[in-house]
């Protein structure tokens, strides 16, 4: 296979993730006002980055098959 | 209206997504080294990323902002687009189609036309669809310009031109390939960038209970029984007891039967996605994948509208008015992102948002420069050059499709609710061509000659229908009533829609059974083997397991799609 889909798919929810996560750790509580006083950018960035790194794990593995099953 | 503020983290998000896009279009370039890499991935993709593809592809201005929209505007009966319009017809596109699309080694929609019927059959269809498609992907680019000038504040010539360049250079670089990754990954990015939309306004509502109790105050003051804006099928007895305007008639044939499938079956900027699917398996499975995504997009994309206009009417002024004093519909999503989401999650609903109207410019560009390049050019302007001649001029109709999109994107600025108006071209071309297919797969005895002059009195009927009627409260003009007389006023443009494809499709299909049986066979019976459902040996899929048998899977897909149009009626 020429490249894994879910390996840019991946990488770029993890990425994601990760800087909602940090961003929803420093930022200021009063923007959360909007969403109902709910750090969404916390909670939502938690849930991008669980995708992100099961998308890696699933590129990864079929990688190691894909080499594995190579002549 | 006042501008959304955004904030150096939601700028972050949306360059992030940008480069991601840009690096799969630069990684897959090495790939590409053959027309049929560029036009047809090589017919290499894996059945759930042409199903994701397939789907993504269809997610452009008209799904989450038209759908949003017209959520807001009619209701729950806007989800008889996916219950009872999309999901049927690409079950049939997958179990009863895909063998011939696939099965025939065609490379576009086109030429499966001209492999069955004729040249001249081919050629009309090939243009109108190259016309539709640049207009359509315009659209795309015109509807997310203006939003982003209105909600952001955003310039709306930069806007055109970032996001048309960002999809030039992926697809010049990658193809088919690169615009089919893309649209996996952001059909990720719509579902997780509106899913907080959805659950942060249900939440402020009173979930689903509190959401329809709001609805009822929106109906009666609309004038409608309380249930209007919450039940899909209580009020299409009557045309006037619903928003839409429609009773069930129309709304079962128009939308139900010959749109829908006029669309998911004969578009080839969705059918092109199974047809780069890496077996015939695959290629059946495509749609049939799609529609498990498909049938929960509703909730995704209906429900925010909804939830906007129950609070614009209880709360009071949500939505900006138009020039008449109703709501901007339009503006139902984007207001609704300013409205809940902090920034951070704003760049992510944003960037959802802008990857939704990639993904479906990427699909229009995609199924234009192959029919540009193999139907149109190929076929008419130069033929027999080599295999890198014709992947050149494939990049070359790229940049100039997307030149025409932007020019198309300037044309239109005429309607308020970009859904009436893709309906309405898709009634002129696509409502008679769902009749030649059914009558070219499934009788043999049609001939060219009935396909290619039926087409033509389908979408001669369809502009004769529409010159004559018009939607109430609508002056003469591009919707409806151009030919001077009004015969027939219809409560709404959408019914005005759904008539014009029945009486288009009725038409195309009398015709070219009448003239099929005037004129002579042009193909024998040897010639339509793989091309016709009687001269074609049964697919077995009795060995593979259960999920991966279409005929398996399209019926857990339609059952499941009941259960929704019963649970919601």
């Amino acid at each position: 296979m020429k490249l894994d889909v879910r390996l840019p798919i991946g990488m770029m929810f993890t990425l994601l993730g990760a800087i909602l996560v940090v961003y929803g750790l420093v930022s200021d509580r009063s923007i959360y006002a909007r969403s109902l006083g709910i750090n969404v950018n916390l909670w939502w960035g938690l849930v991008l980055l669980a995708f992100g790194l099961v998308m890696l794990a699933f590129a990864l593995r079929g990688g190691r098959r894909g080499d594995a099953g190579a002549p | 209206m006042h501008h959304i503020q955004l904030g150096a983290i939601d700028y972050v998000i949306l360059i992030v997504y940008f480069a991601f896009v840009l690096g799969i279009g630069w990684t897959l370039r090495r790939f590409v080294k053959s027309g049929e890499d560029f036009f047809l991935s090589g017919r290499a993709i894996p059945a759930w990323v042409a199903g994701l593809a397939f789907m993504s592809a269809n997610l452009g201005a008209q799904e989450v902002i038209g759908m949003g929209a017209s959520g807001a505007k009619y209701g729950m009966m806007t989800s008889h687009f996916y219950w009872l319009g999309a999901i049927p017809a690409m079950v049939f596109v997958g179990i009863f189609m895909m063998p011939f699309y696939y099965g025939s080694r065609a490379r576009s929609v086109p030429e499966y036309l001209k492999l069955r019927f004729d040249e001249k059959t081919r050629g009309f269809n090939a243009i109108t669809f190259a016309v539709m498609t640049v207009f359509s992907s315009g659209i795309s680019m015109y509807a997310l310009a203006k939003l982003l000038e209105l909600v952001l504040g955003w310039n709306f010539n930069v806007s055109i031109l970032t996001s048309a360049a960002i999809v030039l250079v992926y697809i010049f670089l990658g193809g088919l390939t690169s615009a089919i990754y893309n649209e996996v990954l952001q059909f990720f990015l719509i579902v997780l960038g509106f899913l907080p939309l959805v659950l942060l306004g249900l939440k402020d509502v009173g979930g689903w209970a509190g959401l329809t109790a709001k609805l009822q105050t929106v109906a009666t003051q609309a004038g409608f029984a309380p249930g209007a804006w919450s039940h899909s099928w209580r009020y299409v007895g009557n045309a006037h007891a619903n928003p839409m305007g429609v009773e069930w008639f129309g709304l079962v044939m128009g939308l139900g039967f010959v749109l829908s499938f006029g669309y998911w079956c004969t578009d080839f900027l969705v059918v092109q996605r199974a047809m780069a699917a890496n077996s015939m398996s695959a290629a059946r499975r495509t749609p049939l994948l799609a529609a498990i995504p498909k049938m929960l997009f509703p909730f995704l994309v209906i429900v925010p509208g909804m939830i906007a206009i129950a609070l614009h009417v209880t709360r009071g002024g949500l939505l900006p008015l138009g020039a008449d004093g109703t709501p901007n519909y339009n503006l139902a999503v984007p207001v609704m992102l300013g409205h809940y989401l902090p920034t951070g999650l704003l760049g992510l609903g944003l960037t959802a948002l802008m990857a939704s109207f990639m993904s479906g410019m990427a699909g229009n560009v995609t199924a234009f420069n192959t029919v540009w390049t193999y139907d149109i050019y190929q076929s008419y302007i130069r033929p027999g050059q080599s295999d890198t001649h014709y992947l050149r001029m494939g990049q070359a109709a790229t940049i100039f499709g997307i030149l025409f999109s932007v020019a198309a994107a300037y044309v239109t600025t005429r309607f308020n609710n970009i859904m009436d108006m893709l309906q309405l071209v898709f009634a002129f071309v696509n409502a008679p061509l769902f009749a030649t297919f059914l009558l070219g797969m499934f009788w043999r005895r049609t001939t060219g000659h009935g396909a290619f002059f039926g087409l033509l009195i389908g979408t001669g009927v369809a502009a004769l229908h529409n010159g004559l009627v018009l939607p109430l409260g609508d002056v003469p003009g591009i919707k409806g009533g151009f030919l001077g007389t009004v015969l027939h006023t219809y409560p709404s443009e959408m019914a005005q829609n759904f008539w014009t494809a029945i009486f288009a499709w009725t038409a195309c299909f009398a015709a070219t059974i009448v003239i099929s049986l005037l004129t002579k066979r042009n193909k024998s019976d040897e010639d339509l083997k793989g091309l016709v459902y009687a001269l074609t040996p049964r697919l077995k899929d009795r060995e593979s397991p259960w999920y991966k048998q279409p005929a398996t899977l399209g019926v857990i897909v339609l059952g499941l799609t009941v259960v929704l149009n019963v649970i919601f009626w």
